[in-house]
């Protein structure tokens, strides 16, 4: 029993009696009881009102009953004049204004009495008793009509009155004569009743007579209304003209800040202008005015760099943007993560309560988070802390861990560690089983890792310090691989607030650079054949479509994998179209997650499978690895990280090499034809550019300087050389390209050696190490064409080839003596040949 | 990652049986396969062997870490026992003292346990056995010497030592550095 304790000052307990502590009502008494008092009140003024109502309805049904009858009349037998005359009654009836004086004097108090009698009827008043009144109404208008306006006779009579009774009234003398008692009865009770209301009312009946005072009334309130509406109208005019007259500021303005609520309110009026521009849009400025003038005012109010904000509002649309900035300032709630290794989420939340620590679960989602709101101890160092019952780690870094899945008994690899906070939560879901690399580049973040891994007691856990993208050297094979990589952090920037100044489109790029490559790497790391997992999580705190979706959308190209859903049941789908970008229809299956619509730190999560331990060769791709190319080599060139650089080709390399060998072993068998298909490409050579030439030399002579890689890059250079010859500048980056060239030339100098002559100086000067590439690598190079050349075709050509080669071996050594004397390119030929 | 010399086996038994006895032997013969004792760097760590063949992989110089760390030879060759090795000690201990939630601030910041914060002590307690340090609600905050037997403590002096500090889990925050 009791209250439960409110460790939360927001939350208010109620004062004032508990439940149990309630008072009896006050008594209710029976009608019967009350009647007394009743009779005797005054009307209340509603119920006059009601009286009224009812009176009018009244009123407006016998008008609708007489011009039934009228209408009746006219299609029966009257003729024409009668009902000319009884219009002109009818009318009359409704005007009411051409009774003599002495009629009106007994008439007013009838017309009062209606009200009168229906107010004294209404205490058991029923609808059903509204239609004998009404009947009695009627009856008392005929009288009046029939001793008031007696020269009207029959006609008048038949004309106002409707029920065939009245009809039958007139006929029969004694009939009417009865009606007249009675009315005279009701005229005198009537005529009382007046007497008493008569003082209020009389004036404004005499003024209009028929008119009701609800009539009255109504019409007032119609004005009223009328007016009224006007008046909005006019106010609403008035605010839409406000809106209108935001004001473009002048460059003055501008150029002179005021304050910073002054910003601010631009900001607002700027973005409502935005959200219905044809409408609010000042005459004469365009879109990009406005545009470009909020960028300006976020940029000094959230002070970010201009770039940032450029980017952010190319993510979202502007109401969302605002939000995001908002959201983005205010920091988010802390969480902690139980381990499950050593306690559950109850005790220790049971014990922290103790503590003094206000927290609650962070939601249905997880079933390990807390969210701590207040805590009278540092939250960090309690004796449960310590003890490594909970570590610190916000909710959007479940996020990864919950996509991955990891199973017991399983290898995982989680590539950028520190601090170990998802790693620490792979190795509790898997309960401290099977084998988890932690591996992290920077060395003194390891530490943490090893501390926080010993602190929360992880026992199967290696951790290493590699740089992630040589990790596929060192181990291979894992079930399921998460990759958190290094971002912009454009997510958290409540978090370190730095990030909105410092990025730029460098740091994008570097950033995403190394993205793609670790991503690759961790692909490699992963074994597709494992029969629990062959899973990769991608995953960065940044909300950029640049680290994200295009990232992904790069790996996707280049190794056998596809995505899955990420097994998250919220968040926002992946963009499959950003900018000019259009990404695979399948990156909707990956989840943002932003401050301000999901409370937690801006997030991204990638699920990929791997179905093939196949690493595809390299192709060519129109707009990503030509620009990623372009960047990183001008990139590097500039900042001189001689460092990264070596290793993005390193890793590259490695690539292309496994790809080599693996399409030496399935294409050998076919490169007769290719042969055959590569002959027009040669003879379509356009002559040789100077400029393409010079290029080509001094790519060769930077690639030559760096060690171990001599061949191959002597061979990437000489296929440049030669593909762009050739016009097609997408083979540039493949090495099989380059063997491809090589073969081209030689058949070039074979088959046709006239028109080739300007085909030949490229070739002479290439680096004389091309002679060392052994000939087999040449094969691959062919995969990509043979598709297109039919069987028969293959083998006339092979054919033709052979022949050709017989008879011309001779030649061509002769014209190469000719033509290029100590061109090394002849040796390889020769090579060529013998092979 | 080496295998431990027969000297070194000795001196890290010998310290270990101070702490659990002869429950060594289950740091050994464990169910669910071989764990032994690989030393880096001077640092002791306890590993199982299917880990210990993932972590050769791993070149020298780039393994921080594998298993756990139970310690450090020092460079006078004695074995001193890191608070990481708690996860494996404090299960097996025979011995346990606790301590009052007053006095657990104390040790967490490397303070010797006085008299009056002593909780409950394991009965028959010898003098210098070593004892697992735990909160009254039973979570292992460290381990010490006792200073005095369990028959001693009782008519001690309320500001006499019980236990000599040795490692507490306050070292996680305070020498994070040094700890492997």
């Amino acid at each position: 029993m009791g209250r439960k304790a409110k460790f939360d000052e927001t939350k208010k307990v109620k004062k004032g009696p508990g439940r149990k502590a309630r008072k009896q009502p006050d008594p209710v008494f029976k009608k019967e009881l009350l009647e007394d008092d009743t009779e005797t009140k005054k009307l209340t003024h509603r119920q006059k009102q009601r009286a009224a109502k009812r009176a009018k309805k009244k009123a407006d049904l016998i008008e609708k009953k007489k011009s039934l009858k009228l209408a009746k009349k006219n299609v029966a037998k009257q003729n024409e004049k009668v009902i000319s005359e009884e219009i002109a009654d009818a009318s009359d009836e409704e005007n009411v204004k051409g009774f003599t004086d002495d009629n009106k004097q007994w008439l007013k108090p009838k017309q009062k009495a209606k009200p009168k009698k229906q107010e004294s009827e209404s205490e058991e008043a029923d609808s059903g008793h509204e239609e004998s009144e009404m009947e009695q109404d009627s009856d008392a208008a005929d009288e009046e009509e029939e001793e008031g306006v007696k020269t009207d006779g029959e006609k008048y009579k038949v004309g106002t009155l409707d029920d065939l009774f009245q009809d039958s009234d007139q006929e029969n003398g004694d009939v009417t004569s009865e009606d007249e008692g009675q009315a005279s009865a009701k005229m005198d009770y009537n005529s009382d009743s007046s007497e008493e209301k008569s003082d209020d009312d009389d004036e404004e009946d005499k003024d209009d007579d028929d008119m009701l005072p609800i009539e009255k009334a109504n019409i007032k309130l119609k004005k009223k209304q009328k007016l009224e509406k006007k008046l909005a109208d006019e106010e609403m005019q008035l605010n839409i003209a406000k809106q209108d007259v935001f004001a473009f500021p002048s460059e003055e303005e501008l150029e002179n800040p005021t304050s910073l609520q002054d910003v601010h309110q631009r900001i607002k009026d700027v973005v409502t202008v935005l959200s219905d521009f044809n409408r609010l849009k000042e005459e004469g400025r365009s879109r990009c005015e406005y545009t470009d003038l909020l960028l300006k005012d976020l940029c000094t109010y959230y002070s970010y760099n201009e770039f940032l904000m450029e980017v952010l509002m190319q993510i979202f649309p502007v109401q969302e943007l605002v939000e995001f900035l908002e959201a983005s300032e205010i920091a988010r709630p802390v969480t902690i993560r139980t381990n499950s290794l050593k306690t559950r989420r109850r005790d220790l939340a049971q014990a922290l309560i103790n503590r003094g620590v206000n927290l609650d679960p962070v939601g249905k989602w997880s079933k390990v988070g807390l969210v701590v709101y207040s805590s009278t101890v540092p939250i960090g160092a309690t004796p449960e802390y310590l003890a490594g019952h909970y570590i610190l780690q916000g909710a959007s870094s479940f996020l990864p861990v919950m996509a991955l899945a990891p199973q017991e008994n399983e290898r995982i690899l989680d590539m950028c560690a520190a601090p170990g906070g998802k790693a620490s939560h792979i190795a509790a879901i898997m309960k401290n089983t099977g084998a988890l690399f932690a591996n992290d580049a920077n060395k003194e973040r390891t530490k943490a890792v090893v501390g926080n891994f010993h602190r929360l007691g992880v026992v199967n856990a290696v951790v290493c310090n590699y740089d992630g993208r040589q990790f596929p050297d060192v181990i291979k094979g894992f079930d399921r691989v998460l990759l958190d990589a290094p971002c912009t952090g454009t997510g958290v920037i409540a978090k370190d607030p730095s990030v909105k100044t410092t990025k730029d489109q460098k740091d994008i790029q570097r950033c995403f650079n190394l993205q793609r490559q670790l991503l690759l790497a961790a692909i490699d790391c992963c074994n597709a054949k494992s029969s629990t997992g062959g899973y990769i999580v991608y995953s960065t705190c940044s909300i950029l479509p640049e680290e994200n979706e295009w990232v992904v959308n790069y790996a996707l190209k280049r190794r056998n994998v596809k995505l899955v859903p990420t097994g998250l049941d919220f968040g926002t789908e992946g963009f499959v179209k950003y900018r000019q970008h259009r990404f695979h229809p399948s990156l909707k299956l990956t989840r943002r997650f932003y401050p301000h619509t999901h409370n937690m730190d801006g997030f991204f999560v990638a699920k990929l499978k791997k179905f093939s331990n196949v690493i595809p060769e390299p192709f060519k791709d129109e707009d990503d690895e030509e620009e990623a190319e372009k960047k990183e080599t001008t990139e590097t060139a500039q900042n001189g990280e001689s460092e990264s650089e070596n290793v993005t080709t390193d890793s590259k390399q490695d690539i292309k090499n496994t790809s080599v060998k693996r399409s030496i072993e399935s294409t050998n068998p076919t490169t007769e034809p290719q042969k055959k298909k590569n002959k027009p490409d040669i003879q379509k050579r356009p002559e040789t550019t100077a400029n393409n030439e010079n290029q080509q030399i001094k790519k060769n002579k930077k690639k030559r300087n760096r060690k171990n890689k001599n061949k191959q890059n002597s061979d990437t250079a000489g296929s440049k050389q030669n593909t762009s010859q050739n016009g097609a500048a997408k083979n540039e980056q493949t090495s099989q390209k380059t063997t491809k060239v090589n073969k081209k030339d030689k058949k070039g100098n074979e088959d046709s050696p006239k028109p080739q002559q300007p085909a030949k100086q490229s070739p002479g000067k290439k680096p004389n190490k091309v002679n060392k590439n052994p000939p087999t690598t040449q094969n691959p190079t062919q995969n990509k064409n043979e598709g297109k050349i039919t069987n028969k075709v293959e083998i006339e050509a092979s054919k033709k080839l052979k022949n050709k080669f017989n008879k011309k071996k001779k030649q061509i050594g002769q014209i190469k003596g000719d033509k290029d004397k100590g061109n090394p390119k002849q040796g390889v030929n020769k090579k060529f040949k013998k092979k | 990652m080496k295998v431990l010399s027969e000297e070194r086996t000795r001196i890290l038994f010998e310290k270990l049986t101070k702490y659990i006895g002869v429950n060594v032997k289950l740091l050994i013969d464990r169910p669910d396969g071989t764990y032994c004792f690989r030393e880096k760097k001077d640092r002791v760590y306890y590993i199982s062997e299917k880990l210990l063949h993932l972590a050769q992989t791993v070149k020298p110089d780039n393994l921080i870490a594998a298993g756990t760390c139970f310690g450090k030879f020092t460079k006078t060759n004695k074995f001193r026992l890191h608070i990481t090795a708690l996860t494996y000690i404090a299960p097996y201990a025979p011995f346990k003292i606790w301590v009052k939630p007053s006095a657990e601030q104390q040790f967490l910041y490397g303070h010797h346990i006085i008299k009056s914060g002593l909780g409950r002590i394991t009965e028959n307690t010898p003098k210098h056995q070593g004892v697992v340090v735990q909160t009254m609600s039973d979570i292992p905050i460290g381990f010490g010497v006792a200073a005095r037997t369990t028959a001693e403590c009782r008519s001690a002096d309320p500001l006499a030592t019980i236990v000599f500090h040795q490692a507490d889990i306050g070292e996680y925050i305070r020498s994070e550095d040094t700890l492997t």
